[in-house]
């Protein structure tokens, strides 16, 4: 590999056939552009779905009830089920080892607020402190409800960054300034925002025990919230939310008299469950793409042999010299095999910066709802380099085999 | 220097299996200038890639300066071909994109020597034979006489042992391969071993002995009065 004088007999032979060289190499170039491009977008489309997910705590369990479609004890199907707040307390006691966060949610059905001549209709819920952050809200001003609020009944509302710019429209703080739910006065006492965009930030939360106390709630909650705490890998937390839900589930069916079948009536969204069909997906795609991209290096490899293998016979005559000159079969062998991964190195190398620097310009311009950012990184870069060298040694092997077998005697003899 | 003892080749062509040579025996003492002659078919060409070991006889021994050569494979063929002997061409076999400098520093190539030595080596052999004004150009921009010459000069490269010449003249025209011929005798006059296979009776006798093939076998052997070729451009 070192052996300079090698170096040069390949650089001369490289620049005495230049046209050739350059048609070689622009199979491997595309070969390994079209794979790292394809892996790039793969990598895009990964973070693009990962953002979706961010919107929320990660592992996020969201439970809501509806109607009953089943017949059950007796009871007739249609039943409105509404949970209670010892609903959320036995849970959050029976559980709190496991939780991380947890919150119930009473939402106001009338959602109008008003501040002095502005107004608008957003969605109100009464939560728990916990709820920041299983909406993975961060403050801008001020703070978020605290349990005191909720022990004291504090008439206090936390509103969305959208809310204040659609409210404060002359740039005044909202923290101590006053707004009306359904004409009753609370105060502005924190503004959050949230990654999940816009649509999210248009909301307005005040302590659970205050909404229901003040729009006539009693002692129902709507949804429950959770999240476990975090565990080391994917599999392990998937495996005890699905177990937490089925047993939330479980519970409340025996609790509000519901048949354990009926699938209407109590429903849990589990955030990781749906993270997992979207990252098998995604794992399926990533898998496809690698294949797509190794099949057009294959054939960027077969290219590079045929071109070897014509190379070879063109140069039968100049094999047939060397070995009567005294090339050994080994030195020819190396000669061929050297070349064919200097070629396809040097042109997939070319390859991967058009296409790394494609994935770094128009990269980050790209921002679609799937695709995020398409970018590769170091470890799929290196492993594409060992893929050529690889691909270099094969196309350049069963050419460099042919050659050495050449007899001089017959490469020699006058046409 | 060269000793031949009964030897015999045959190639199959087909279903026949033609016997070319059928016995050979033959010597050749060091500072020599040996002309091969016979007509096409002979199995002159036959004789001098076994000697060039290039192909392998069926039987019979073959001694190069003391050293039996038997039993060869392709890697210790290459280098007693790279280390003994030179080579010299009727089509010259030079690579066309090496210039003549490069041409002549291919076989040191093979024997390992430095870049930088090597090029020296080419250079004193090309100024040897004429052609130091020509060192970067490449083949084609040569005439078939001087291209030869840098095919000798090639082959006298690594300092062999034995010359093998096929036909060295059978491709130009008669000035130059006079010319060509008195090269090679005043390269066999410093002591070099040559053998020159030929059919023109004309080359055959610039040579000091000339040894006839018909049909595999050696029907005349004779030392011969050299003609210098210079006296004949």
């Amino acid at each position: 590999m070192f052996d300079i004088e090698r170096w040069q007999e390949i650089f001369e032979t490289i620049s005495k056939n230049k046209l050739r060289t350059f048609l070689t190499g622009l199979s491997v170039a595309s070969g390994i552009f079209i794979l790292v491009i394809l892996l790039g977008i793969g990598e895009g489309m990964r973070n693009g779905i990962s953002r979706e997910f961010e919107q929320d705590a990660a592992n996020v369990m969201y439970v809501y009830t509806g109607v009953t479609s089943k017949e059950y004890k007796g009871l007739n199907p249609g039943r409105q089920i509404t949970m209670k707040n010892d609903d959320y307390g036995y849970i959050s006691s029976k559980y709190n080892d496991e939780l991380e966060y947890k919150s119930s949610i009473y939402r106001i059905w009338s959602g109008l607020v008003n501040y002095k001549t502005e107004s608008g209709s957003y969605r109100v819920e009464g939560v728990w402190p916990d709820y920041q952050f299983l909406e993975n809200a961060s403050m801008t001003n001020g703070r978020y409800i605290n349990y005191t609020d909720q022990e004291n009944f504090e008439k206090v509302v936390v509103i969305g960054n959208k809310v204040k710019t659609d409210l404060f429209k002359n740039g005044e703080n909202p923290i101590g300034e006053y707004l009306q739910i359904s004409n009753i006065n609370f105060k502005v006492i924190g503004v959050f925002t949230d990654p999940g965009g816009e649509r999210e930030e248009t909301r307005v939360f005040l302590p659970l025990s205050t909404a229901q106390l003040v729009f006539g709630g009693g002692n129902e909650i709507r949804n429950l919230s959770f999240t476990l705490e975090k565990k080391d890998n994917f599999k392990e937390a998937l495996a005890e939310s699905e177990q937490f839900t089925a047993e939330v589930s479980t519970y409340l069916k025996e609790k509000h008299t519901i048949a354990p079948d009926d699938i209407s009536a109590v429903n849990i969204n589990n955030s990781l469950e749906n993270a997992k069909r979207f990252y098998d997906l995604m794992d399926m795609i990533k898998f496809f793409f690698w294949g797509v991209g190794i099949c057009t290096i294959i054939a960027g490899v077969v290219g590079v042999s045929n071109i070897m293998l014509i190379i070879v016979k063109e140069r039968t005559k100049e094999i047939g010299i060397r070995k009567a000159l005294g090339a050994e079969p080994v030195s020819i062998i190396v000669m061929v095999l050297h070349e064919s991964i200097f070629i396809t190195t040097i042109a997939g190398f070319v390859g991967l910066i058009f296409s790394l620097a494609l994935l770094e310009f128009i990269g980050p311009m790209i921002e679609t709802q799937y695709i995020t950012n398409p970018s590769i990184n170091f470890a799929v870069a290196l492993s594409t380099v060992f893929i050529l060298i690889l691909a270099g040694a094969i196309a350049g092997f069963f050419p460099a085999w042919r050659a050495a077998r050449i007899k001089p005697i017959v490469a020699l003899r006058d046409e | 220097m060269i000793e031949i003892k009964d030897l015999h080749k045959s190639y199959k062509m087909g279903s026949n299996s033609i016997h070319v040579l059928k016995g050979i025996n033959f010597s050749v003492a060091e500072g020599e200038l040996v002309a091969i002659m016979g007509s096409s078919g002979s199995g002159k060409s036959t004789l001098l890639n076994i000697l060039g070991m290039l192909d392998e006889a069926d039987q019979g021994s073959y001694t190069l300066d003391g050293l039996a050569i038997k039993n060869l494979n392709e890697k210790i063929a290459a280098r007693y071909r790279n280390k003994f002997l030179g080579f010299v061409f009727q089509s010259f076999n030079l690579i066309n994109y090496k210039s003549a400098l490069d041409n002549v520093a291919l076989p040191l190539y093979y024997q390992g020597v430095k870049r930088g030595e090597r090029i020296d080596i080419a250079m004193s052999y090309l100024e040897k034979v004429g052609l130091a004004n020509w060192a970067s150009h490449l083949p084609n921009e040569l005439s078939g006489g001087q291209k030869q010459r840098v095919a000798i000069a090639r082959a006298l490269a690594s300092n062999p042992k034995v010359l093998l010449a096929d036909e060295p003249t059978g491709a130009l025209d008669t000035k130059t391969s006079y010319e060509v011929m008195d090269l090679i005798q005043g390269i066999n006059d410093e002591g070099r071993t040559i053998l020159v296979v030929t059919h023109e009776h004309d080359i055959a006798q610039m040579t000091k002995r000339i040894v006839n093939l018909k049909d595999g076998l050696i029907i005349d052997d004779t030392r011969v009065n050299q003609v210098r070729a210079l006296s004949n451009v």
